[in-house]
């Protein structure tokens, strides 16, 4: 575990109801419990009533600049319009999460390291496909070495309290499979 | 220490409100603000208060003229459109001398415009959106930290000088979520309420009015007010400065647009470009006497903003001409990236060498 994070920009974008904005809040919660500097900014146009959303992350050690994320170091792509609309946007160097459950697209740039990771069956296996949302954010989690898991698992209890707590099971076990699936690529 | 929470930036705004006392809020739903009011008619109840959803922004500012009258701590919010409707109720709250928060959470306009966040509301808030001469205290902030801050140093300013306050915000400062630090106490300053209208039990009756027949008593309380306004403008100032010391080029900016441009200092500064940054966080009264200081080591000045150039009207009276004051602007929601600001910064440094 590291105890710096840098300065990490985030874009994950998805269709409305995949949980894009639940991943960007976990990420905020466990950067706030870990002590650096995070900012969120939800997409609230008329997208997230269906069609696309997205959100934007920053997590650093030192102040958080722009919020408005423009070019990222990760990118979530949950759905095929977002990788597409997204993937030029990262940064070279930077990372990008495909959901391979409903993206058949490969990443075309040479550039960024790419993980094809099928959310939607990880999630399904872990007893919900709707916490899809939380195989992408277990997936990133083993990518790097700043957040652990138990920073990831805090965070989702907390910001599930006391609603839903019928998926919390299976938002834990889709947490670990998409971190297992990606540790076990290495 | 007090509590450090993840909070959105309009529930910021409403419990900074509530900390300083704030028992009194009316208002009417309007994205991207209302969460300003879910948050308060959640809150405000259990705290001793009263929370009102009015039939309409009229209904809800006369409200707060109401409370403003006797003598409680009182608010209502809105954005854009909401923010006109007001601007009557405004008007008389200021002739009233009456303090009272207002939060606008800019959206584009004009007219129903969109919810994206904008700042094209700057000439109405700081030039005096309604009628009259006057001029209200305008605070902008930069982070949801500051949407606490501020409504705490908002509702202490309306009390000191019996005026209303306003924090000019916007859609994206109001949605996004950053830690909070929430104090244990926060500095309530306590002012003479003695015109206020309590009942006049014992004591000869208050009034509380705007309405002046006589041309001669008009002017004498128009003159007066003036003198107040005078008065904020020598002794409230509030800004932050970014890599000023040895900028050559110096952007000014004020909310979100100051958090992309402090990036953008930072992409120049690599390039080895001198940028600087300074943020008025009081908008009005306007920090004009440093930004005329800082434009003496300057080559020339770049305000951006999310309008078509409205405060760079400001920084150009600031500069009084001694040197050249660019714009660069998105408008109808459009944010400024931040490659795009550093390409026009370099536009303007090479058409100056030519």
């Amino acid at each position: 575990m590291a105890d710096k994070v840098g300065t990490v920009e985030f874009i994950i974008a998805g269709f409305g109801g995949q949980g894009v904005l639940f991943i960007g809040r976990a990420l905020a919660f466990a950067g706030l419990a870990r002590d650096v500097n995070v900012s969120f900014i939800p997409s609230y146009g008329p997208e997230m009533r269906g069609g696309t959303a997205n959100c934007k992350v920053v997590v650093s050690d030192g102040e958080v600049g722009s919020p408005i994320v423009e070019e990222p170091d990760v990118l979530i792509a949950m759905n095929r319009p977002s990788l597409e609309r997204f993937v030029n946007t990262v940064k070279p160097g930077g990372t990008v999460f495909v959901n391979s459950s409903l993206i058949e697209n490969e990443v075309e740039r040479g550039d960024i390291k790419a993980y094809r990771v099928p959310f939607n069956e990880l999630a399904r296996e872990a007893g919900a496909e709707r916490v899809a949302n939380l195989a992408a954010l277990g997936a990133y989690v083993a990518s790097q070495d700043f957040f652990t898991l138990e920073d990831m698992e805090g965070a989702v209890k907390e910001m599930v309290k006391g609603k839903r707590v019928e998926l919390m099971e299976a938002n834990l076990k889709a947490l670990r499979a998409g971190y297992d699936f990606v540790r076990n690529l290495a | 220490m007090g509590k450090k929470i993840l909070m959105k930036g309009n529930e910021a705004l409403g419990e900074g409100a509530m900390r300083a006392g704030m028992r009194h809020y009316f208002g009417y739903p309007i994205t991207p603000q209302s969460e300003v009011a879910a948050y308060l008619s959640k809150h405000l109840p259990k705290r001793g208060g009263v929370f009102l959803q009015a039939e309409s922004e009229i209904s809800a500012i006369n409200m707060v003229y109401g409370a403003a009258s006797a003598g409680r701590r009182v608010m209502t919010s809105s954005s854009s459109p909401g923010i006109s409707l007001k601007m009557e109720g405004l008007s008389y709250l200021v002739g009233s001398e009456l303090p009272c928060l207002i939060g606008n959470v800019m959206r584009g306009g004009p007219g129903l415009g969109n919810i994206a966040p904008a700042q094209a509301d700057y000439f109405q808030a700081v030039k005096g959106g309604g009628h009259g001469d006057y001029h209200i205290i305008v605070l902008a902030p930069t982070t949801c930290q500051e949407m606490f801050d501020f409504a705490v140093m908002a509702l202490n300013l309306a009390d000191k000088y019996r005026n209303p306050v306003m924090i000019l915000s916007d859609g994206a400062l109001g949605q996004m979520m950053e830690p909070v630090v929430i104090p244990d106490e926060v500095p309530i300053e306590e002012y003479d309420k003695s015109w206020a209208l309590t009942g006049a039990k014992d004591r000869p009756p208050n009034v509380v009015n705007s309405l002046f027949l006589d041309e001669k008593e008009l002017e004498e309380h128009n003159i007066k007010l003036q003198e107040k306004f005078k008065r904020i403008e020598e002794n409230e100032i509030l800004y932050s400065e970014y890599r000023t010391e040895d900028a050559e080029y110096l952007f000014v900016a004020f909310g979100l647009v100051s958090r992309i441009v402090h990036s953008v200092v930072d992409l120049a500064r690599a390039e080895g470009i001198k940028a600087g940054l300074l943020v008025p966080k009081m908008l009005w009264p306007f920090p004009k006497d440093r930004i005329a200081e800082l434009a003496e080591q300057c080559r020339f000045l770049m305000s951006v903003e999310m309008n078509s150039g409205q405060m760079v009207e400001d920084v150009r009276l600031a500069v009084n001409g001694r040197r050249p004051v660019y714009f660069y602007g998105r408008m109808g929601g459009g944010v400024p990236a931040q490659r795009r600001v550093l390409e026009e910064l370099k536009s303007h440094i090479e058409g100056g060498t030519k």
